[in-house]
């Protein structure tokens, strides 16, 4: 028996050990339902021969009971585990496959195509090297899989293999694969993806998976299997960034052992290496890496560790080591990008729960800047994120963390947000910038408030808000308003758009971004004045519903009164007095509310003025009337 | 310099471990005695070098497993220091629920989902691991490793809380490799050996002690053979076999054909079967 042992662990050994070397590619496919992912990937094991027998047998008699390929197996049953998924024809969360082929190892996640299960998709990319995306080729690339590709790029996939698959269903023809080829590669590059292959496959029949199609002579490019085979994957990349290393556990045996366990985020270190723990800013000296295999000299990134260090201090769960000579940054205020998960929607102002790496912190989300329309990739305005969607916004902890930005790396730069009651996790957040003002900047409550102010000037202080398109008469009847009640020796200020934007606002543009921007900066001007007790006029478009009632809460309830100038497109097209319209439709004007940015109707304005009906002096006195009504004015009439 | 494969997934193991324990009040550890516990087990304990493991194994006993199991169990929890919690359901050891004649499918319920449960809400544990592998069922493939489970120990599969950023990923081949180049102690029932069995519905069943009813014209042979995977031993099939030695075995891994979950009687019940007994519990 020994001597018959012994050859076979010499060979185990070897084959154990070139085993261990193969690199490890991690890649993670989407697309948009039916686009037949799962028949893919189960094509993809079949065709490496990597199903055991008993799985073929129960293939082959899951294809029999409920495939959907006549006599033929059905591939996708290999993957689609659940039973519920299998009854709606739908993959509904990540499934984890396996393979080895000579060359690698390989962890397959495949994600749900169906629209709700996009959180699971941002589980499977965190990882992965790669991103294999399923365009049908009758289809091209829809909502879903733009949705994907910009998920994709945002968590920092760089490598990008685009499947056109079902290339059976259109003749293996040429034409529909370049068309998807050039339409796809616009987008992608609009994204930031730039390393993009295209491959024509049929997962129904095998082309160009593993074996070169025959159906397909013009395609000169690489198999899928030889994509994933060949694909330059950097194994190295985390170990060549700074030393971090977040603390996960203190270890305190006894009295003589304090231990920092942790995985290194990113780098490598020593022992002897001078290191800084952040948020503290205390620095001391590795001791010994500690492991149960014994002490190291020497660990990377990756591992999972216990640190000591030469000198007491105090270091928690939650903490950062870092290299002393680039530590990462300390902040409570961030600019981050929020991928939302949950059913209920995101509510600005709500505390939720932000991990980042072993750190749970109170966080209260911000203004929302803008969300994003994963179609056309425009920035839209909003106040809360539904589920999937995408937004950046403001974030406030109520502690300091210790952070890298996203880009920088993708552990200690991304977080988690849970839900307080429930414990789940509800989105998911890359850091993209700390905020530096606001730092210590904390309401100062004052003797004189703005009611006695106005009191003084026989007013009551209030903002009138005008909205309306480009041209439609705001800053003619502002301008008659506040002379009117100048007239009256009423106190007040009129903002208006042009000036504002040639001053205080000239560094913003006409993105919706910018828009909501421009609005909350007046809002807040018009709100200190509004403080001083004046009678504030407000012109400006304005569009967004949702800003206008930013605007509205930012006061107290009387104080705001939104009055809609109310010109159709088409006359205010029509005067165009500054020429603006004419350069919109020529496109030399973008984002043009009206034309190319939306402008959202007032549904509740206090004042409605229709100029089809009054000209502008009657405007003008219809809301001085109405302030009057309102007690604004006081009693002079 | 780059991390083997099985070094990444120790570090990710032990990872989670940590973090399980660290975000939780009282965390358990499920311990089923076979390998995938044995690495478990392992990496726990290297999670927290050189302190002990700071909760308790568990483990959920049917009352039917083998008997080398149940020394292996007691032994092995001695070796490491950890507290061990045996949990029986007394009303089905009252109700003297067998495999034999309430067949696995009740068995498996009351003994193991419903014992599970029990155990959960008697010691107030908030999260517990287990060692079950991606590979081994296509429903298990879609668990995080750690599986989170609502207060009424129902896993939803739709409700999954994303355990982002990291995964763990550990195959049959992994498991094996790593115990042999960790020389983790493992059952001998994994080692061939000659073992008294019967052949019953195509499967063969050891007979391991006196309370196994044989059918007619049954009469246990010794053959030797070994076991892939461990549970009642009623309802564990043995495979023929002459890998004595762990190279051997991973060697016979290797030139296998057909998956490690094919032993196990439980999964003929119905279509989706493993996925029933996960939404009710079962682990």
């Amino acid at each position: 028996m020994a001597r018959a042992f012994a050859p076979v662990a010499a060979e185990i050994d070897h084959y154990l050990a070139t085993h261990q070397r193969k690199s490890l590619l991690r890649f993670i496919t989407c697309g948009s339902v039916d686009d037949g992912k799962s028949t893919l990937i189960g094509r993809l094991l079949y065709e490496s021969k990597l199903l055991f027998e008993d799985q073929l047998a129960a293939l082959e008699a899951d294809s029999r009971k409920m495939g959907t390929q006549g006599d033929g197996l059905d591939f996708a049953l290999l993957l689609d585990g659940l039973t519920a998924e299998r009854e709606q024809g739908i993959t509904i969360d990540v499934a984890y496959r396996y393979f080895a082929t000579d060359r690698r190892k390989y962890i397959v996640a495949d994600t749900p195509g169906h629209e709700q299960y996009t959180r699971n998709m941002v589980t499977g990319a965190s990882t992965a090297d790669v991103a294999v995306l399923i365009v049908d080729a009758r289809k091209g690339a829809l909502t879903q899989t733009r949705r994907h590709s910009y998920l994709v790029s945002l968590l920092g996939i760089r490598k990008i293999l685009v499947a056109v698959n079902k290339m059976d269903l259109v003749e293996y023809a040429e034409a529909p694969f370049r068309a998807i080829t050039a339409e796809y590669g616009d987008f992608a590059a609009r994204i930031g993806l730039d390393d993009v292959t295209f491959i024509p496959v049929s997962a129904l029949k095998g082309d160009n998976v593993v074996a070169k199609s025959a159906h397909m002579p013009w395609h000169r490019g690489p198999t899928l299997m030889g994509y994933l085979e060949s694909v330059a994957i950097d194994e190295e990349r985390l170990q060549k960034a700074p030393f971090r290393l977040p603390v996960q556990w203190v270890n305190r045996p006894h009295h003589d052992f304090r231990g920092f366990a942790g995985t290194i985020a990113s780098g490598t270190i020593h022992t002897g290496e001078r290191v800084r723990v952040q948020p503290s800013g205390r620095e001391s000296t590795i001791a010994r890496i500690v492991t149960a295999d014994g002490d190291l000299a020497q660990a990377i990134a990756g591992q999972s560790i216990t640190l000591t260090l030469t000198d007491e201090i105090d270091i928690s769960r939650g903490d950062l080591i870092s290299t002393a000579s680039a530590p990462p940054e300390v902040a409570d205020q961030f600019e981050a990008t929020i991928i939302w998960m949950a059913d209920e929607p995101m509510l600005p102002g709500r505390p939720y729960l932000l991990k980042i790496g072993a750190r749970t912190v109170n966080a209260q989300i911000g203004d929302l800047k803008y969300k994003v329309n994963v179609n056309s990739l425009e920035h839209v305005a909003a106040k809360t994120l539904a589920l999937n969607e995408i937004g950046v916004c403001n974030l406030s902890l109520d502690h300091p963390v210790a952070f890298d930005v996203y880009k920088d790396n993708r552990d200690t730069g991304a977080f988690i947000f849970i839900d307080r009651v429930s414990n789940n996790t509800v989105g998911a957040g890359l850091l993209e910038f700390a905020l530096r003002r606001a730092h210590n900047i904390h309401i100062q409550a004052l003797d004189l408030n703005k009611g006695v102010r106005a009191q003084l000037k026989g007013q009551k202080s209030c903002v009138l808000w005008l909205t309306g398109l480009s041209g439609a008469g705001k800053s003619t009847i502002a301008n008659l308003v506040e002379k009117k009640l100048h007239a009256l020796g009423r106190h007040t200020y009129l903002l208006d758009g042009d000036n504002i934007r040639h001053g205080l606002n000239k560094d913003l543009g006409f993105t919706d971004v910018d828009r909501v921007e421009n609005i909350r900066r007046v809002a807040e001007v018009a709100k200190l004045m509004v403080d001083a007790g004046l009678i504030v006029i407000t012109a400006f478009i304005s569009p967004f519903r949702a800003e206008r009632r930013m605007a509205r809460e930012l006061m107290d309830a009387a104080e705001f009164i939104e009055i809609f100038v109310d010109t159709p497109l088409a006359m205010a097209e029509q005067r165009d007095s500054k020429g603006l319209y004419k350069k919109a439709r020529q496109g030399e004007l973008k984002n043009f509310t009206g034309i190319d940015s939306p402008y959202e109707v007032p549904e509740h304005a206090e004042i409605h003025v229709e100029t089809t009906r009054l000209a502008a002096d009657a405007a003008a006195d219809l809301i001085v009337r109405e302030l009057g009504r309102r007690g604004v004015i006081g009693t002079v009439v | 310099m780059a991390l083997t494969y099985l070094q990444r997934l120790e570090a990710e193991s032990i990872h989670i471990i940590r973090e399980v324990v660290a975000e939780t009040d009282n965390p358990v550890m499920l311990y089923s005695i076979g390998k995938d516990s044995a690495v478990m087990l392992h990496l726990a304990i290297k999670a927290f070098f050189p302190a002990r493991p700071p909760f308790p194994l568990l483990h959920v006993d049917t009352t039917w497993k083998f008997r080398d199991m149940y020394a292996f169990r007691d032994r092995r929890a001695a070796e490491v220091g950890m507290k061990l919690i045996v949990h029986v359901n007394p009303e089905g050891l009252a109700m003297n629920i067998n495999p034999f004649t309430h067949g696995s499918a009740v068995h498996t319920d009351v003994m193991k989902t419903q014992g599970l449960r029990q155990a959960l809400d008697k010691y107030g544990f908030d999260a517990a691991f287990g060692g079950a592998r991606r590979d081994e069922e296509k429903s298990r493939a879609k668990e995080r490793i750690f599986s989170f489970r609502s207060a009424q120990h129902r896993w939803d599969p739709k409700t999954q809380r994303p355990e982002l950023w990291k995964l763990s990923n550990w195959t049959e081949l992994d498991v094996w490799q790593y115990i042999y180049l960790q020389d983790i102690p493992i059952v001998p029932l994994y080692f061939a050996r000659e073992r008294p069995v019967v052949e019953r519905d195509g499967t063969l069943i050891m007979v391991d002690d006196e309370r196994m009813p044989l059918r007619d014209g049954e009469v246990p042979v010794l053959r030797k053979v070994r076991f892939r995977t461990l549970g009642c031993y009623p309802l564990t099939g043995a495979i023929e076999s002459n890998a004595d030695t762990l190279p051997a075995i991973v060697q016979e891994m290797l030139l296998a054909k057909t998956s490690e979950r094919q032993g196990r009687v439980i999964d003929y019940d119905a279509a989706g079967s493993m996925e029933k007994k996960k939404v009710e519990g079962y682990f």
